[in-house]
């Protein structure tokens, strides 16, 4: 540590050659922050306490296949279960068919088993008394400037009307935001009731999208889940019952391959790190050869001059990488807010810091490594005599 | 004064930047052609030109003592163009894969205001109604080719997958006879086709790979009732990562009734889509939208597509700044250490002219080298490369090819080309200005 301003001083001794690869490290740890952040959002979703104390059971079939609705009776029943609730896909778009928004008809429970949701008690009581009642999530009502008390149109892309129209008729009543990440994208959902949806249309005939169910016990979780999938085995409608977790991997892993993506990216982009502040720091080194051999005249041993070069390469990552990170953490919202909503992305988390930084040290390291390694073997009598 | 005349310059040089990128973006490749050509032209037979060549040639074979630093350019220029390629492919694989589908005298009749197939409902009487419509082409028996189709999602279990449990979903198509007539491009290749009114499946290539137990012979559960592969048919298309059955057999266990997703038909004259539009929409039985199948599956992909485009420019963009800087600091270096070089050349008469166009076209050689590297690689890589997506307006996986085209690699070369002309022209002004008298002093 008393030794940090003799590293920070060799770092800025040229100035100009410093800054120009701090800011290449700046834009790769940019990079890796926002792709971090789109892994982590993929990751999170679903992925929590309530996530694995939560089941969806869909039909066997199809996600598309709808089940009876006398199925909630007899869940209710299995042992284990705590509460069960249903809720079916919508398929709404608002104004033009294309502008789809994520929305469920939900039974009148449904919001009991989300805790991480957050609705005030005045909402849900409005919403239980308001036949055509909608729960909005924060996001979506800023993004289309919808107002508590707003009566809005939607058009449902699946379920026309019983006169044939497809625009129904809503009242909002309030709005819901998520606690934490896991449940982000209640923020950009719509919630209406069963009841309404069903009645109004002459489709769905008293048949239920998918139930979801809260257990008593996680670790009893599987157990649960066959006993439910016993209930219908069998029948004509069979079904498959999941954890939350499981259910929402599943899907994440349909979309895409996220990992990997993001992995070859930022492989691509380290490797390219890696040469170009490796290159620098020789340039460093091979610049300062006389003045290394200065340092060991005057009593530094080899090793201590190994860890100095280490240290102010380390330092040079460490500076960029933290600056890079911190602009992501600025930017991410901002990107947020430019897509309308579209992109819900959570910050700069903990986790990818603590990767991030992981990555500055180890690159720091390879990177610092040869030209150590070149000032620590460094002959006095040679690099003295400029040989 | 000085200070501020430097200021001046930087900001000029800056303005001029911005400039030059926008018109480089939006340059056709002919364009480009005659500009190498214009420039081959001035270094052959001018004397500012010969000069310029003459410095060029004296820099280039310099290079071989730069080779770390000179290395960073092309590789830091090559990662750009390799992801920025890979990312680009992939969103012209998909849209690629969906453009091909469809062809221009088909026709896809949908319930009014659907999005897609899969939230299109009609009803029997549309189903019985709509192949009867004026203007569909009949086949040799003199039926009209028209298939009423249903689509829905099957659970499957995923190839490579862990256990029974993990499932995904596929496109199930259930379709009348005359499906096949409706689209030429699909062939059988191996197995036969279902017979009608069995529990018997065909499946596409691209669902095969994706799922498991697909194999002719093969028997697989859908809910509760087992059904048997027959078939598997190859289309290079979107319907390649679909699975078809019969119909009715496909809506009896669906408990769909007689209501069907779509009727597809063929048009009897290729360009009557408009007047078989009207007539569709004149009939007041019917509540319909038709579009031609290329509009329809084109449309599907617009979306997905420009969200990995929009993906692909912005990680370009971020990598881009960064070896944009990697490029300055490698030429900075080579201007720093050449400056007693250049500081004889212009001593003895050459101009600024030709030692900035030497530095310029050095840098731009080597981002060229750069750019052409990553889009080999990217191509070696990612052509031909398979993914599979959920597709929008469809409920099944899609499975698609990355595709490196020729114009893809272009673009590449072309950024590679705009942070070399970049990452060049700052440290050739600076190599310009230097004052002759304090580089021939520096040691």
């Amino acid at each position: 540590m008393k030794y940090l301003h003799l590293i920070w001083a060799a770092l800025f001794r040229r100035k100009t050659r410093t800054i120009l690869t701090l800011v290449s490290i700046v834009t790769a740890f940019l990079l890796f922050g926002m792709l971090d952040a789109v892994r982590t959002s993929f990751n999170q979703a679903g992925q929590s306490i309530n996530g694995a104390q939560r089941l969806q059971t869909g039909s066997r079939l199809s996600f598309i296949q709808t089940l009876p609705q006398g199925l909630n009776s007899q869940i209710a029943q299995v042992s284990g279960v705590k509460s069960v609730a249903y809720a079916n896909w919508f398929g709404g778009a608002y104004q033009d068919p294309h502008n789809q928004v994520f929305s469920f008809a939900v039974s009148d429970n449904y919001l009991d088993l989300y805790p991480e949701v957050e609705v005030s008690p005045q909402v849900r009581k409005a919403f239980e008394s308001t036949q055509t009642g909608l729960i909005v999530g924060e996001k979506l009502a800023q993004r289309f400037g919808w107002k508590v008390g707003d009566k809005i149109p939607l058009q449902s892309t699946i379920f026309p009307l019983r006169d044939g129209s497809k625009n129904w008729s809503f009242d909002i009543v309030g709005t819901m935001k998520a606690k934490d990440n896991s449940a982000a994208w209640y923020d950009q959902l719509v919630l209406m009731h069963w009841k309404y949806f069903d009645e109004g249309t002459p489709y769905n005939r008293g048949t239920v999208g998918w139930y979801v169910t809260r257990v008593n016990d996680a670790n009893q979780a599987d157990r649960v889940a066959k006993a439910i999938d016993a209930l219908s085995a069998n029948s004509d409608h069979e079904t498959r019952t999941q954890t939350e977790q499981a259910a929402t991997a599943s899907w994440m892993k349909q979309m895409a391959d996220i990992g990997l993506i993001v992995g070859s990216i930022m492989g691509a982009v380290f490797f390219t790190l890696l040469l170009l502040s490796g290159n620098t720091m020789m340039q460093a080194v091979r610049e300062r050869t006389s003045e290394l051999a200065v340092l060991k005249t005057i009593g530094f041993s080899s090793p201590s001059v190994l860890a100095m070069v280490l240290a102010e390469s380390i330092l040079l990552l460490l500076i960029g990488g933290v600056i890079g990170l911190g602009l992501a953490s600025l930017l991410i919202p901002v990107l947020g807010k430019g897509s309308g909503g579209m992109l819900n992305l959570p910050g700069v988390t903990a986790g990818s810091w603590a990767l991030g930084i992981g990555f500055m040290v180890l690159i720091g390291l390879l990177v610092g490594a040869l030209p150590a390694l070149r000032a620590m073997r460094l002959n006095i009598v040679d690099a003295l005599a400029g040989r | 004064m000085s200070k501020s005349r430097n200021f001046l310059v930087g900001l000029g040089l800056f303005v001029l930047v911005i400039v030059c990128l926008a018109i480089w973006v939006n340059l056709p490749l002919p364009f480009v052609a005659g500009l190498a050509v214009l420039f081959a032209l001035w270094m052959a037979f001018t004397r500012r030109g010969r000069q310029a060549a003459s410095v060029t040639g004296v820099g280039i074979s310099t290079l071989r003592d730069r080779l770390g630093s000179s290395a960073v350019v092309v590789i830091g220029i090559a990662g750009v163009v390799g992801v920025l390629v890979a990312l680009l492919a992939m969103g012209e694989g998909y849209a690629e894969t969906l453009r091909k589908t469809g062809s221009t005298d088909t026709v896809i009749v949908m319930r009014g205001g659907s999005a897609s197939e899969v939230m299109s409902v009609l009803d029997r009487d549309s189903v019985v109604v709509i192949p009867q419509t004026a203007g569909i082409a009949r086949n040799a028996k003199g039926d009209p080719i028209a298939s009423p189709e249903i689509v829905v999602a099957a659970n499957l279990p995923v190839k490579g997958g862990k256990g029974a449990d993990d499932e995904g979903s596929v496109q199930l198509r259930g379709v009348s006879e005359h499906a096949w007539e409706l689209r030429p491009n699909l062939k059988i290749v191996a197995g036969r086709p279902f017979n009608p009114g069995m529990r018997e499946l065909v499946v596409g290539k691209g669902a095969q790979r994706q799922f498991a137990g697909l194999e002719p012979g093969h028997e697989i559960k859908l809910g509760n009732q087992q059904w048997t592969v027959v078939g598997v048919f190859a289309s290079g298309d979107a319907l390649e990562s679909e699975v078809w059955g019969d119909a009715s057999v496909v809506a009896d266990t669906y408990r769909r009734g007689g209501s069907r997703a779509s009727v597809t038909v063929k048009l009897a004259d290729p360009s009557g889509f408009k007047a078989f539009e009207s007539t569709l929409k004149a009939d007041p039985r019917l509540k319909v939208d038709a579009s031609t199948t290329l509009d329809y599956f084109s449309k599907q992909s617009e979306g997905t597509s420009k969200v990995i485009r929009g993906i692909g420019i912005t990680v370009g963009l971020i990598m881009a700044i960064g070896a944009l800087f990697g490029a300055l600091n490698t030429m900075f270096a080579a201007v720093a250490s050449r400056a007693r070089e250049i500081a004889t050349l212009r001593a003895i008469g050459f101009r600024g002219l030709p030692v900035v166009v030497a530095i310029m076209l050095e840098t731009m050689l080597l981002a060229l080298l750069g750019g052409l590297i990553g889009g080999a690689l990217a191509w070696l890589i990612f052509n031909g490369y398979t993914a599979s997506t959920l597709a929008q307006g469809s409920v099944g996986q899609l499975t698609f090819e990355f595709r490196v085209s020729p114009a893809l690699l272009w673009t590449g070369v072309k950024w590679a080309l705009a942070i070399g002309f970049v990452g060049g022209l700052f440290p050739a002004v600076r190599a310009a200005r230097l004052p002759v008298t304090t580089a021939l002093r520096e040691l």
